[in-house]
């Protein structure tokens, strides 16, 4: 089989065994990018000089018989909201066009360490903010399957490098469904880990207490062996959580017997393809013919998660993206006479429409007089939100719902925003209760990926880790690989 | 005609004396190159993220329980948001609804008159960077430069009560909050440098009256005496407003030193909005009771305490107990020199008098003087030991400032020690009356005039070394015989 169209776990295997070098490996993505990437627009910026560099250190260590890290040497992407010195970080905007940090994302410095390649930034939505990759300032990414349809978003560039063979693994961030959906559409996996799980020092911040970085891989193995590099306690960021980080690959067994799989009805309500549901439905009975126990759980407040998103979400989004000013980095309209015209001018130029779009309700719902109304109310029902799943997991181990109620949408601009946000209806709850969730491919719709979202409790990546790759292994709906066709 | 009684808060921020920045590992120290103090975090760097420095909550703490305050165990940081280019995140991390201090005093005295000042609140914030425009004034530069090395150095704000009447109180108020934020060593308070600094609420309303006037809000107060200057200024402004028929406004002015006046800067309804919400990138900090009684268990001698035991110790008067524990340098120095003698009287004397005049006149403060407290204390002791006149002494100090030689050093070398010896001064005595028969005979005449000019005559002879005491007593003692 080609080299990229293969797992990390195949492909360290070989490389320990010399059976290929690194190199060699990283010049096949490079060519398999050059081949396909005109058609999927996957990467925003590549870094091959970099990358062939470092495969060519880790092939000198495995000549000399050294130990290498199970990433040693495998490439590949990250999506370009993560911070890598030296490399152009542009959150797919143009205020950031030409911008190169001056360090290293916390994620990136633990790959850095485990010896693996980076080949280059993939594709997002502007600042993560959309489930398309449509409002990226510098191109639209297709979907492997079938180039007419939207790879999903906002990590749709790191997500159609896994599923066109343009990378091995890549990381991207999920504030609302970020990883989720896009795996879903890709037929990949994707795994948004607990928040406080991964450092988020070095994530160009979007909603500071729901963005969480994670891993988009062929399959759980690889998921669960990326999450084994990039997640820890970091004294750089406050907020990840000081708790012993287990060897996620040990919780990779084919057994779900007596494990107890809710099903929150509020996920499979109206809004839900059919066909969707269809390929559920079959999950859930696979689930039970393998021993595990089905619960119908309820989740009351589910409704009310995509309009508290879209409150606390561009709130916070409001004050992180101010410090783009065109002061220290970034565009910088020339023209100014002042300052504060200078500031203005540079942000109105230098975002798109949806980054100013969320900017502005995000000032609205804090300013004065409204903050009661909106905001604060916000975080009640947030609060709301993360108890339903406290009672849940009192009743189950893992919950069962759909990714995304719908598989990929054609390229055509035709959904207005609000349509789309309501689409992110079974992801945004788990990120407003800092839940573990991963989404594994369980089917076809219409010859469409279809992903299934697995939940678990606060730090259980383990029991959702050990649900999907039993599913996964029963299955065969991660090996089969996209096309790469149909008309653009 | 109508009298206005005035009414004063402050607003006083204080830069902590933290080894780090609030929320990074970047040093704090004035004066380094410019943007050479700068990290990711403090540059608000595309996704790079605060953590906080325990000890600015510790000095928090410190200060709040100086001035008698409730310390508040569950404390939350929140964005402050408004766009300012020396703003580096175009929001300042700051304490909203939740401040770690509430409900504390700082005790005055104006004259003879004790008065207590309430403080609302404390909170923690940081520090904004600095710009360097390439003109006056934002306004009419070509171009500006942004220095960050500032940009979160950590602050406390200082909210008090609008207790004060008067500008001397504002003055006696921001004094004392000075003194205690220098015992604590939490701020060295270097208001010229900018790490103390204030903005004065001010109003005024007609005897009687229930509600305060409408206030203005006056910043750039850099100095006490600014401080007081723009208080006067206000005060008369408002009042003047008040009786030509017009109406104070709410407001931000800003206090131009130079021309000691206030200008508008903005209005009411320019002022900023700035959708606090708590900052989500920090997680809260607990303060429990052990920390809070550490802490107060740590606390040094306040300026307080300080004036009382000065007064009980050494039988001090308030007014040069206060003037001393004024500053800390001047309370140690004062502590320091009468280890040396034990005229506290005299030590306080000279550390008012002589010395305070000579730290004006070279424009210094205590701390930048080079006299040794011993040497200082070793000089009353020469006075009260009758070795040095008083007129002496002051020959003797200002040697002192120029070298760093003991007094009893440079008695010996300038050759002056009084002469007490009763043999020496007998001949002196006995020189002058047989060179002056004249006075002698003024004397007996009943001319007091003619004492005088022998005496005179004696210590000139002595070039000014005899124990005037003593000669006096002598040629008494002789033209009476």
């Amino acid at each position: 089989m080609e080299l990229y169209k293969q797992t990390a776990h195949e492909l360290h295997e070989q490389l320990v065994n010399k059976k290929i070098s690194s190199v060699e490996l990283t010049n096949a993505l490079y060519e398999r990018i050059n081949e396909v990437d005109d058609k999927i627009n996957a990467y925003l910026t590549l870094d091959q000089e970099n990358a062939l560099a470092q495969a060519a250190k880790v092939d000198s260590k495995i000549a000399a018989g050294e130990v290498i890290a199970p990433l040693a040497g495998i490439p590949g992407a990250i999506k370009d909201n993560i911070s890598t010195k030296g490399l152009r970080t542009t959150c797919a905007s143009k205020i950031l066009e030409n911008f190169i940090p001056i360090y290293d994302a916390h994620v990136i410095a633990n790959l850095r360490k485990d010896e693996t390649i980076f080949l280059g930034k993939t594709n997002m939505d502007e600042f993560a903010m959309g489930s398309t990759t449509e409002s990226s300032h510098f191109q639209v990414t297709h979907n492997a399957w079938d180039l007419s349809r939207v790879p999903g978003g906002s990590s749709g560039g790191s997500a159609a490098a896994i599923a066109a063979g343009e990378a091995i693994w890549s990381l991207g961030s999920d504030t609302g469904g970020s990883i989720r959906q896009p795996a879903s559409f890709n037929g990949c996996v994707g795994i948004k880990p607990t928040y406080g799980r991964v450092s988020r020092y070095g994530c160009v911040a979007f909603a500071s207490s729901l963005d969480q970085i994670g891993p988009l891989t062929r399959d759980v193995t690889d998921a669960a062996t990326v999450l084994n590099t990039i997640c820890g306690v970091d004294k750089m960021d406050s907020t990840s959580l000081n708790v012993e980080v287990p060897d996620f690959t040990k919780a990779l067994r084919q057994d779900v017997k007596g494990l107890r799989i809710g099903i929150p009805k509020e996920y499979y309500g109206k809004g839900l393809d059919p066909k969707v549901d269809a390929v559920l439905r079959k999950a859930m009975a696979d689930y039970e013919a393998m021993g595990a126990e089905l619960v119908d759980v309820s989740l009351p407040h589910t409704e009310y998660g995509v309009i508290t998103y879209y409150i606390i979400a561009p709130a916070e989004a409001s004050a992180n993206l101010a410090r783009f000013d065109g002061v220290r980095y970034g565009y910088r309209n020339r023209q100014a006479t002042s300052a504060p015209e200078m500031t203005t001018l540079s942000r109105s130029e230098g975002f798109g429409p949806e980054v100013q779009r969320r900017i502005m309700l995000g000032t609205y719902v804090l300013s004065s007089g409204y903050y009661d109304a909106y905001y604060l109310k916000a975080m009640q029902v947030r609060t709301l939100i993360r108890r339903d799943f406290e009672a849940v997991f009192k009743q189950c181990d893992v919950l069962l719902t759909p990714t995304s109620p719908v598989v990929a949408y054609p390229i055509d601009g035709k959904m207005d925003p609000l349509s789309i946000y309501l689409l992110d209806v079974c992801t945004i709850p788990v990120n407003l209760a800092g839940l573990p969730g991963i989404s594994v491919p369980a089917g076809f719709v219409d010859g469409m990926p279809v992903g299934m979202q697995l939940i678990g409790n606060i730090l259980d990546e383990e029991t959702v880790l050990r649900a999907a790759y039993t599913f996964e292994q029963t299955h065969e709906y991660h090996k089969v690989f996209a096309p790469v066709g149909g008309a653009k | 005609m109508t009298n206005y009684i005035t009414v004063i808060g402050l607003e006083v921020h204080a830069e902590l004396k933290t080894k780090s920045k609030a929320f990074c590992s970047c040093s704090t120290a004035f004066g380094a190159e410019p943007n050479t103090h700068v990290c990711p975090v403090c540059l608000g760097m595309p996704g790079a993220l605060p953590v906080l420095n325990k000890q600015v909550v510790e000095f928090a703490i410190r200060a709040g329980l100086a001035c008698d305050c409730e310390i508040q165990k569950f404390n939350k940081f929140d964005r402050k948001n408004y766009f300012y280019p020396d703003l580096s995140k175009n929001y300042q991390i700051s304490q909203f609804d939740k401040p770690i201090c509430l409900g504390g005093h700082i005790d005055i005295a104006v004259g003879d008159e004790h008065k207590r000042i309430g403080i609302t609140r404390m909170h923690m914030e940081e520090d904004a960077g600095k710009l360097v425009h390439s003109g006056a004034t934002i306004k009419t530069s070509d171009s500006s430069a942004v220095d960050y090395n500032r940009a979160g150095v950590p602050l406390i704000e200082i909210v008090s009560e609008p207790d004060m009447r008067s500008a001397s109180e504002a003055r006696a108020y921001m004094e004392k909050l000075k003194a205690i934020l220098e015992y604590t060593d939490v701020c060295d308070c270097k208001m010229q440098e900018g790490s103390l600094r204030c903005d004065a609420n001010i109003s005024v309303m007609p005897e009687g009256a229930k509600e305060f006037g409408t206030r203005a809000e006056i910043k750039n107060l850099n100095s006490f005496r600014a401080l007081e200057r723009a208080v006067e200024y206000e005060v008369e402004r408002q009042i003047e407003l008040i009786e030509d028929g017009g109406h104070v406004v709410q407001e931000t002015r800003t206090w131009d030193d130079a021309q000691g006046m206030t200008f508008s800067m903005r209005s009411k309804e320019e002022a900023h909005d700035y959708r606090y919400f708590p900052e989500p990138d920090l997680v809260p900090v607990e303060i429990d009771d052990a920390w809070i009684e550490r802490v107060r268990g740590e606390l040094p001698e306040l300026p307080t305490q300080r004036q009382a035991r000065l007064m009980q110790d050494y039988n001090l008067p308030e007014y040069d107990a206060s003037q001393i524990v004024d500053t800390k340098e001047m309370a140690d120095y004062f502590d320091a020199a009468i280890k040396t003698t034990d005229d506290a009287k005299g030590v306080a004397n000279w550390l008012l008098g002589d010395v305070s005049a000579y730290l004006n006149n070279e424009n210094i403060e205590i701390a930048q003087f080079h006299v040794a407290p011993a040497h200082l204390g070793e000089l009353v002791a020469l006075i009260k030991k009758g070795t040095l006149s008083s007129k002496l002494a002051k020959k003797v100090f200002a040697e002192m400032v120029k070298s760093d030689k003991a007094p009893s050093v440079l008695v010996k070398e300038l050759g002056l020690e009084q002469v007490s010896d009763t043999g020496a001064i007998e001949k002196l005595v006995d020189e002058t009356l047989a060179e002056n028969p004249q006075s002698i005979a003024d004397f007996k005449a009943g001319k007091d005039r003619a004492l005088g000019f022998m005496v005179g005559q004696i210590m000139k002879k002595s070039r000014g070394k005899a124990n005037p005491a003593m000669v006096n007593e002598m040629l008494l003692k002789k033209l009476k015989e």
